[in-house]
């Protein structure tokens, strides 16, 4: 995959990075962050919690952006971000998108 | 690693947690919204007083790390008016649902409108009355299906941002569980407004109101307000009735200004008494 153009911000912009923390006996397993998670960040888990809920769990912690959605959304205060790492506009792109090509193909 | 406490740990009793709403249910999120409101608007919390009334969404008074009151069923605008006018340097919100404020408290909201009191109405309208079994509402759409009307209500449901604006209500929006970056906007703009302030949340009822009408859980619910919501700014609030799995009009209808109950009150006075009346209350009646 590969831009079809660079932005012009692009060397400006950091992309924050998000540290999810479950509260896992909390949850009731409403499913409403893992739908509407914009970087598709969480599942719903195979195992049960406390109350015999299955929890939220998460798969794929790099890609959360601090968007904080899920936070907002959840309905049983069972799921918050914090900010973990904002990198440097030089050096960030960490690790989820190594792969990707910028600018001129 | 436990220094991590969740963002909302200074307004919400995180102790009482897991609450008693169920799994999909769309009051937590309105009070998701609520507690950032309550941050953003950078209001007083030691100012700030939280009454609801019976319910499902009047369990919220009981999950607030404020001064709070669960009032009995429909009393909760008399209480929140009475906590105004004794401590005017209060911000008080309602919160509570639309069986509670509409049908039996219907009265109190209309007059509390009408003279303008001071005070933030947050109505959570899940279509029914859910704590006591899922009854028909005055908010309930034709023709759904409740435990009370089992071959469809056929009465015509309230309209309720209507109601508060012919009411006198002087800011009324109104949003879904799923909007929530808007209304938690909305509950600011409400939360700085002087005068009587209407956010009525449509939220979904998993429980009784879908599950009687085979609508799925509180997911399905967000992805059809998802596909079934537009938002129209300042549209004719007569147009905003809400039909049955039809289109659900948000957005912000009125934001005006109007004396309130105690602007009113020292005006008159002023005049009667002229100098010798002293002026009741601060002059930012608005708990900043």
């Amino acid at each position: 995959m590969s831009y079809w153009r660079k932005p012009l911000d692009w060397d400006k912009i950091n992309i924050p990075e998000g540290k999810i923390h479950v509260m896992e006996d909390q949850c009731k397993g409403c499913g409403f962050c893992v739908e509407y998670c914009p970087k598709d960040t969480l599942e719903m888990s195979d195992d049960f919690n406390l109350k015999g809920y299955h929890p939220v769990v998460v798969v794929n912690e790099k890609s959360c952006v601090n968007c904080q959605l899920c936070e907002v959304i959840c309905p049983e205060f069972a799921i918050f971000v914090t900010l973990k790492n904002n990198y440097p506009a030089t050096e960030r792109i960490p690790e989820t998108r190594k792969g990707v090509k910028i600018g001129e193909s | 690693m436990n220094a991590v406490t969740h963002p909302m740990e200074d307004i919400l009793r995180m102790d009482r947690m897991p609450h008693i709403w169920c799994p999909g249910c769309g009051i937590g999120t309105a009070v998701t919204a609520f507690a950032m409101a309550l941050q953003k608007a950078e209001i007083c919390l030691d100012k700030t007083a939280v009454v609801s009334g019976i319910g499902c969404s009047g369990r919220v008074a009981g999950y607030v790390k404020l001064d709070s009151f669960h009032t009995t069923h429909g009393r909760a605008i008399p209480f929140a008016t009475g906590l105004k006018l004794a401590n005017p340097e209060l911000t008080v919100v309602v919160i509570s649902g639309d069986g509670d404020l509409i049908a039996i408290g219907g009265n109190h909201f209309i007059h509390a409108a009408r003279r303008n009191v001071d005070i933030k109405v947050f109505c959570i309208n899940n279509f029914n009355y859910a704590m006591t079994g899922g009854q028909l509402a005055p908010t309930t759409p034709e023709p759904a299906t409740t435990t009370t009307s089992p071959y469809g209500a056929f009465e015509h449901p309230f309209n309720l941002p209507f109601l508060a604006e012919s009411s006198g209500a002087v800011y009324v929006a109104r949003w879904t569980a799923l909007h929530i970056r808007r209304l938690t906007k909305s509950m600011t703009e409400a939360l700085s407004k002087k005068g009587f302030s209407f956010v009525e949340i449509i939220a979904p009822c998993p429980t009784l109101y879908s599950r009687r009408n085979r609508l799925g859980d509180g997911l399905d619910e967000l992805k059809y307000y998802h596909d079934n919501s537009v938002i129209k700014h300042g549209l004719d609030t007569r147009e905003l009735d809400i039909g049955y799995r039809k289109e659900i009009v948000m957005g912000k209808f009125v934001d005006k200004d109007r004396p309130t109950f105690i602007e009113a009150l020292n005006d008159r006075f002023t005049q009667v008494f002229g100098d010798k009346y002293e002026q009741y209350g601060p002059q930012n009646a608005n708990g900043n």
